[in-house]
C-alpha cells in the first residue's frame, strides 16, 4: 500500500524539512493547522464550493481526434486545465492555500512563481479573499511573461522582480523565503508546487489531487476504461502528481512525467533532474534530484519554458522513479514548440509552453500505439502568457 | 578538551565576552582569506566563523548574498575552504574555526568524508543553516565521531520543545539569532534580546552567542552584557566589499579591534 510522506513529511529517503530554525516553528503551524482542517467538513465543503463556483470545476476531458488522426495511433484526450479560472491548474492549490491562511489568521500572502501562472493565481486569490500579496518573480521571467506580470499587477498584487542568481525561479524561491523568515508571523507562503519543506509537497499535493480525482471518473464516461498512459509536464511537479497520485494504486496505468530537455540532455543546458540523472540534494527545505556541480553548487538550468525551469523537483516524483511506478523522460525545446504548433493548428487550442511538453511526449509515443490505446495528457494551462516567447522564437516582433 | 570549549573556559575565567567575527571564505579572493583570520585573531576575536560559499543563500541578506557570488566567481569550492583553515592551522594552533554555511556542498561531499577532512584540516565546529535538529541526528554523527561540534542556531520564534531539542545535539556554543529576517537586516531589539535568555538558559547550558544585526561596538557591548558571545558577520562583510583590496585587511583590522576594545571596557 503506498502512504506517503511519513509524519516528518519523507517520501522514502526524500523531502524532509530543511529549513532555516526561525522558520521552524511556522512550517510546524502550518502542519499542524493542515492536519486539522484537512478533514473538517466544513473545509472541504468551502474548497469544492470555490473549486466549482470560482474555478469552473470540473475541467472537461476533451478527445483531440484531428490530432490523433494526424499522428496516427494512440488515442490523445486532454485533461483541460487550462480552462480553469485564470488559465491553468494552479489556481486549485492558490485557493487551498488561501482558505488556510484565512483561518490561521494570516492577511499578507507571498509566492514564488516561475511562468507567472502560480502568481497570477496567488495574486487573484488575495483579491478574491481581500489579502495584501507581494510576488517574487526572477527578473529574466518578468522579461519573457511580460502578459501575467500586467496581470498580476491589475488584480493588485506587488511584482517584485529578482535580480540575484540565474534570475530565474529558483532565485524568486529564494527572495520569498528571505520574506518570510523576515514577517514570519504575519505572512503566509503559498507555494507553488509539490516540493519544498513539509507539509508543502503533501498539501499541495493533497489540493492539487482535484485533477486525477476526476479524471478517474470522467475517462471511464468518455471511453469505458481508464487511460493507458497519463502524461505530465515536471517542472516542481505539482499538476503531475495532481493528476498521477490518484492512479498510483490503479494497475496497468502508466505514469509518464515530462521534463524539460532543454538544448537536449546531452548539452547540460536543460531543466531534467531525474531524465538526466542528477544526484541527490538539499534545497528549499527538501532533499531531492538536484541538477548541482561536483562541489554541490545549485547549477543554472535552461528552458524555454519558465515554469519548468527549475532545478530540484518534488520529493514524491523521486519516490516513484525510484520505485519505477512512473517513468520520467525529456522533451527538448524545440520538440515543445512543435507540439505548441500543433495543438493551435489542429484543435484551436494554444497550450502554455509547459503542457507543451507533456503532449510533444505524447505526439511521440502515439504512432508506436495502436489506435485502441488512449493517452490522457494533462494540459496544464493555456498558452496566452506565451506570446512574446513563441513570437521571438519564430522571428516576428509583436 | 575542544578548542571550543577551551576557549569559553578561558573566557569565563577572565570575566570577558567571546568575540566571533564572520567572514565568507575566498571574498574578496582566496589568497586573502588566511590573512584575514590572522587579522582577526590579532584584532582580538576569540573564535572564527568562516562561511562556505553557497549558490542559493537563503537566510542570508544581500551584503552576504554578494561576498557568497564573489567567492564562487573566484572558484572558491568546500574543498579549497578546507585547504584554508589547514593553512591557517599552520600559524594558529588554538582559535577555534568554525565553517558555517548550507548544507548541499556537504551532501555532494558526503558527510563522513567531509568530517574526516574538516577535523585533518583543523576545524572546530560546523553549523549549516538549513539542517534542523529533525534531519541532523545521521548527518551530526560523523561530526561527532571526528571531534568536530555541531552548532545550532535558534531564532526569536523558537518554541520550548525545540529549545530542548536542540541543547541535546549542541556542542561548543549556540548561536542565537536575535531578529526574525535575514543576516545583515534591521536593527536588533536588545529588551527582545533581554527576555529570551533566560528561556533558551533554562535547557541550554552551553555558551550563547547572539548575532544578526549587531553593527557597531556599541552594540556590540550591549549584547555582550546579555549574552557569552557576540557574532558580527554582514558587518565585516561590508568593511571587507567596501574597502580598496589593499586596505581589507587592515580596514577589518581596525573594526574588529573598535568593536574588542568596547566589549573589553570595564
Amino acid at each position: 500500500m503506498y502512504n506517503y510522506p511519513d509524519n516528518g513529511g519523507h517520501f522514502g529517503p526524500y523531502g524532509g524539512i530543511y529549513m532555516a530554525e526561525t522558520l521552524m516553528p511556522a512550517v510546524d503551524e502550518l502542519r499542524r493547522q493542515y492536519e486539522h482542517f484537512r478533514d473538517d467538513p466544513e473545509f472541504k465543503a468551502e474548497f469544492a464550493y470555490e473549486l466549482k463556483h470560482y474555478v469552473g470545476r470540473p475541467s472537461p476531458i476533451y478527445h483531440a481526434k484531428r490530432l490523433s488522426e494526424q499522428f496516427g495511433g494512440a488515442q490523445i484526450y486532454l485533461k483541460r486545465e487550462d480552462l480553469n479560472h485564470t488559465g491553468a491548474h494552479k489556481i486549485n492549490n492558490a485557493i487551498g492555500q488561501a482558505l488556510l491562511a484565512r483561518r490561521m489568521g494570516k492577511k499578507r500572502v507571498i509566492a514564488e512563481t516561475g511562468a507567472g501562472m502560480h502568481g497570477v493565481a496567488t495574486a487573484t486569490v488575495a483579491a478574491r479573499f481581500g489579502m495584501e500579496c507581494v510576488v517574487y518573480m526572477g527578473a529574466e521571467d518578468v522579461q519573457r511573461q511580460a502578459p501575467n506580470v500586467f496581470r498580476m499587477k491589475l488584480l493588485g498584487a506587488t511584482v517584485v522582480p529578482v535580480e540575484s542568481g540565474s534570475r530565474t525561479l529558483k532565485d524568486a524561491c529564494n527572495e520569498a523565503i528571505r520574506d518570510w523568515v523576515t514577517n514570519v508571523e504575519t505572512t503566509f507562503y503559498i507555494f507553488g508546487t509539490a516540493a519544498g519543506p513539509h507539509p508543502y509537497p503533501m498539501l499541495v499535493r493533497d489540493f492539487q489531487c482535484v485533477i486525477g480525482n476526476e479524471a478517474k471518473v470522467q475517462m471511464p464516461e468518455m471511453i469505458g476504461r481508464q487511460p493507458d498512459a497519463v502524461i505530465a509536464c515536471v517542472g516542481g511537479g505539482s499538476n503531475a502528481i495532481g493528476i498521477f497520485h490518484p492512479y498510483i494504486d490503479v494497475e496497468g496505468v502508466r505514469l509518464i512525467g515530462v521534463e524539460a530537455g532543454g538544448h537536449g540532455i546531452g548539452s547540460g543546458q536543460h531543466a531534467a533532474p531525474l531524465t538526466g540523472n542528477a544526484k541527490v540534494g538539499v534545497l528549499h527545505g527538501n532533499k531531492v534530484y538536484l541538477m548541482q556541480d561536483e562541489n554541490g553548487q545549485i547549477v543554472e538550468t535552461h528552458s524555454i519554458s519558465a515554469g519548468l525551469d527549475y532545478p530540484g523537483v518534488g520529493p514524491e516524483h523521486c519516490l516513484l522513479k525510484d520505485l519505477h511506478r512512473a517513468e520520467y523522460v525529456a522533451i527538448n525545446d524545440d520538440e515543445a514548440i512543435a507540439a505548441f504548433d500543433a495543438l493551435c493548428r489542429f484543435e484551436g487550442i494554444i497550450p502554455a509552453l509547459e503542457s507543451s511538453h507533456a503532449l510533444a511526449h505524447a505526439l511521440k509515443i502515439a504512432p508506436t500505439m495502436g489506435k485502441d490505446k488512449a493517452l490522457l495528457v494533462n494540459l496544464s494551462g493555456r498558452g496566452d502568457k506565451d506570446m512574446n516567447t513563441v513570437a521571438r522564437i519564430k522571428g516576428i516582433t509583436l | 578538551m575542544s578548542r571550543i570549549q577551551a576557549v569559553f573556559d578561558r573566557l569565563k575565567a577572565q570575566q570577558r565576552k567571546a568575540l566571533i567575527p564572520f567572514i565568507t571564505a575566498g571574498d574578496p579572493d582566496p589568497q586573502l582569506t588566511v590573512p584575514l583570520l590572522h587579522a582577526l585573531v590579532g584584532a582580538g576575536a576569540d573564535v572564527l566563523e568562516l562561511g562556505v560559499p553557497f549558490s542559493d543563500p537563503m537566510a542570508d541578506g544581500p551584503t552576504i548574498q554578494r561576498a557568497s557570488e564573489r567567492a564562487l566567481k573566484n572558484g572558491v569550492t568546500l574543498r579549497s575552504v578546507l585547504a584554508m583553515v589547514a593553512e591557517f592551522r599552520q600559524q594558529d594552533a588554538t582559535t577555534p574555526v568554525v565553517l558555517m554555511g548550507y548544507g548541499n556542498p556537504i551532501e555532494a561531499m558526503g558527510w563522513e568524508a567531509f568530517a574526516q577532512r574538516a577535523a585533518e584540516a583543523g576545524v572546530d565546529g560546523v553549523l549549516t543553516v538549513d539542517f534542523p535538529p529533525e534531519e541532523s541526528h545521521a548527518a551530526f554523527a560523523h561530526l561527532e565521531a571526528h571531534g568536530l561540534d555541531p552548532i545550532f542556531l535558534l531564532a526569536p520564534t523558537t518554541v520550548d520543545a525545540r529549545i530542548a531539542e536542540v541543547a541535546k545535539l549542541a556542542r561548543g556554543y549556540v548561536y542565537y539569532v536575535s531578529l526574525k529576517g535575514v543576516t545583515g537586516a534591521g536593527h536588533l531589539d536588545l529588551s527582545a534580546i533581554e527576555q529570551k535568555l533566560p528561556q533558551l538558559r533554562k535547557h541550554i547550558a552551553l555558551p550563547i552567542g547572539v548575532g544578526f544585526g549587531i553593527r557597531d561596538a556599541e552594540t556590540a557591548r550591549r549584547v555582550a552584557d546579555l549574552a557569552d558571545a557576540v557574532v558580527i558577520g554582514s558587518r565585516i562583510v561590508q568593511e571587507i566589499e567596501q574597502s580598496p583590496r589593499e586596505r581589507v585587511v587592515d580596514n577589518v583590522k581596525q573594526f574588529v579591534a573598535g568593536v574588542r576594545a568596547a566589549l573589553d571596557k570595564k
